[in-house]
């Protein structure tokens, strides 16, 4: 089964006369436990993209199946109940300041709280042990490096199981060679686990871990839409 | 089974409050502040509170300390210091009713009295009764002091009257006091405690005989309230329905606690001082409402990004408003804790030094709390309107 399946997803911006088209008609499938890059010049729709397969936007024309839910013409508690099964992980790591990191990635797992207290803190220790910083499950992000917490982020990220992983230049506030080296930990990890990753970036230096390469140019996508 | 409810409706309750908690910890000097806040309002608020109650206490000492089951005032009487005296013989009427005992008048009347060692004059409130009576009992009154009236120009002073009538309590444990009251040589014979009211600076008591001789104008005929004093087992309501029944309606039949309601009422409606009050315990409201709010709503804006991402990760708006409700919550009860304590002690320290007695009843702490609650669940309502600005999408 595809994680996501796209068909004829148009997107604009504004209303009326002065909206600005910025997704036109795109077709894409993602398979599941597909590692994903997408590229394209600044400006070319993939942040836009990548927000309406996430449901943080409404989607307002075409089809947007993630997860095997449709998200056109799908309602708030809907798209809240598919973020629950997205993992996203931020450019700018997006950790809450005031939680330890152990803290921070048991945030995902209070959200539906099925687990109880002690084992939503063992699965954070677990998953901070398999990005390899457990020793700083107690520290708090203001302590820790820039690769560090995108770690812990990407940590925060796999937590919940979820079914599918998007990532907006995960690697643009790294140097280079830890952003490689944190984008192969989150290849490795999503392979072992069986996750689909979704990741949108410039920096053709990640390149190597992806299994498909998607370019867009102008709200359309231009190379490897289909598998 | 404890576990179904940690599973069923706990955890959305305790796990945003645990968040708010967390959030507010994490930076104590900010917390200090918008405790010492909330604090501060509850300080302003337990004071306003503390010296209207205790003026109004203060206001109903007499009425209080007359013993008596009934009680009749001139029906156009607003209230003690100034009452309208009634013809005594309605007091020998009201013994035509079954249920009543004995009657006892007592007499009132503002007299001024010259300070011994300043000769400042001043006005005090002069009580007459007949000290036999039981009427009168007055806080610290002694069989002695009781027994002293009885001889021509004797009086009993009140302790606690306002300072300008002079010391007379600690000339009186030096040896007799003597001075003027309405134009006449006074002996002070003994001491009792009531204290200034809105009505009176001080008060004095005497017999029936010595007060017609300091307010030679007052006739024993004319009476300012008379007490009557039931059988045994008598029911005081039916006594005071007959009393109603057989007395011409120029006085009016009160109950002790009736008494104390109607003074208490005049002196609510005559001196602004329950309007003064309330308005400084609505603008400690308004104080800590602000600073509650500011204190959450800059805390919103700063953490705006944070909300974002907890939106995108799945959690509901209504979840975000938890946790600033829980937020707003949590300051109640951490600024009410030290501004209760704190309140009793400026409460003892009031009563210790000022001679006013605040007393922290369990009614007024539950109420501050009431109003300190209220005051942050508008400041949390007011605030998260700002989630809002919490937008997802914009997060990439
Ligand atoms: N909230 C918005 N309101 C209006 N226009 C927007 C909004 N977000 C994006 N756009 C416009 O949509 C177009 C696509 O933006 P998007 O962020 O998807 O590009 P991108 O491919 O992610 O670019 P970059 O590589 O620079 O991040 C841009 O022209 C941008 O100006
Ligand atoms: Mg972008």
């Amino acid at each position: 089964m595809d994680a996501v399946r796209i068909s004829g997803l148009t997107h604009r911006f504004g209303d009326g006369e002065t909206a600005k088209p910025v997704l036109h008609g795109l077709d894409l499938s993602v398979a599941a436990g597909e590692v994903v890059l997408l590229t394209g010049p600044s400006g070319s729709g993939k942040t836009t993209l990548l927000t309406l397969i996430g449901g943080l936007r409404a989607v307002q024309e075409g089809s947007c199946v993630v997860l095997g839910t449709e998200l056109a013409g799908a309602d708030e508690a809907t798209r809240v109940a598919v973020r629950r099964r997205v993992g996203f992980i931020f450019q700018h790591h997006n950790l809450l300041g005031f939680l330890t990191a152990r803290q921070n990635v048991a945030m995902a797992l209070e959200v539906d709280a099925r687990l109880s207290e002690a084992k939503r803190l063992a699965r954070a220790d677990a998953m901070l042990d398999a990005v390899g910083i457990g020793d700083k499950a107690r520290a708090y992000p203001a302590t820790l490096s820039g690769g560090q917490r995108q770690r812990v982020a990407i940590a925060r990220s796999l937590a919940h199981e979820p079914g599918l992983i998007l990532a907006d230049e995960p690697t643009a506030a790294l140097d280079a060679r830890t952003g490689h080296e944190t984008m192969e930990l989150l290849q490795r990890l999503a392979k072992e686990q069986h996750r689909t990753v979704f990741i949108v970036t410039h920096d053709p230096r990640i390149h190597d871990i992806a299994d498909r390469i998607v370019a867009m140019e102008d709200g359309h996508i231009i190379e490897g839409a289909h598998a | 089974m404890a576990l179904g409810g940690v599973q069923g409706r706990g955890p959305r309750v305790f796990l945003p409050f645990r968040l708010a908690w967390r959030q507010l910890r994490h930076e104590k000097s900010r917390l200090a502040a918008a405790i010492s806040g909330v604090v501060f309002a509850c300080l302003l608020i337990f004071m306003q509170l503390g010296f209207m109650t205790a003026l109004f206490e203060s206001a109903v000492q007499v009425q209080k300390s007359l013993h008596a089951d009934l009680f009749l005032m001139h029906s156009t009487t607003e209230a003690l210091w100034r009452s309208t005296p009634f013809p005594r013989a309605r007091l020998a009427q009201a013994l035509a009713v079954p249920e009543v005992e004995r009657v006892a008048p007592i007499y009132v009347q503002n007299v001024v009295w010259r300070n011994p060692k300043t000769s400042l004059k001043r006005t005090l409130l002069l009580f007459g009764v007949d000290p036999t009576s039981g009427v009168v009992g007055f806080p610290g009154l002694t069989a002695d002091g009781l027994a002293a009236i009885t001889k021509p120009d004797v009086i009993l002073f009140d302790a606690r009257a306002k300072p300008e009538f002079g010391a007379v309590s600690s000339w009186l444990a030096e040896g007799p006091v003597v001075s003027e009251l309405g134009n006449r040589r006074v002996e002070v014979a003994g001491l009792f405690e009531i204290g200034a009211t809105f009505g009176s600076e001080g008060n004095a008591l005497t017999s029936e005989a010595n007060f017609w001789r300091f307010v030679p104008n007052h006739t024993p005929a004319q009476v300012n309230v008379g007490a009557i004093m039931l059988r045994a087992g008598a029911d005081a309501t039916a006594a005071q329905a007959a009393l109603r029944h057989i007395l011409p309606d120029d006085v009016m039949v009160l109950t002790k606690p009736e008494l104390i309601a109607f003074e208490k009422t005049y002196w609510a409606n005559t001196a602004p001082v329950g309007f003064i009050f309330g308005l400084g315990v609505v603008i400690g409201l308004i104080v800590g409402c602000v600073i509650v709010y500011q204190i959450l709503f800059s805390d919103i804006s700063r953490h705006i990004g944070e909300y974002a991402t907890l939106k995108a990760m799945g959690y509901t708006n209504g979840y975000l408003v938890r946790v600033v409700m829980g937020e707003a919550l949590i300051l109640a009860v951490l600024g009410y804790v030290p501004g209760w304590i704190l309140g009793l002690g400026l409460y003892e320290l009031a009563s210790a030094r000022i001679f006013i007695p605040l007393t922290m009843t369990v009614e007024k702490s539950i109420g501050v709390f009431a109003l300190i609650f209220g005051m942050c669940v508008v400041s949390g309502l007011l605030a998260i309107r700002k989630l809002k600005d919490a937008n997802p999408a914009d997060m990439f």
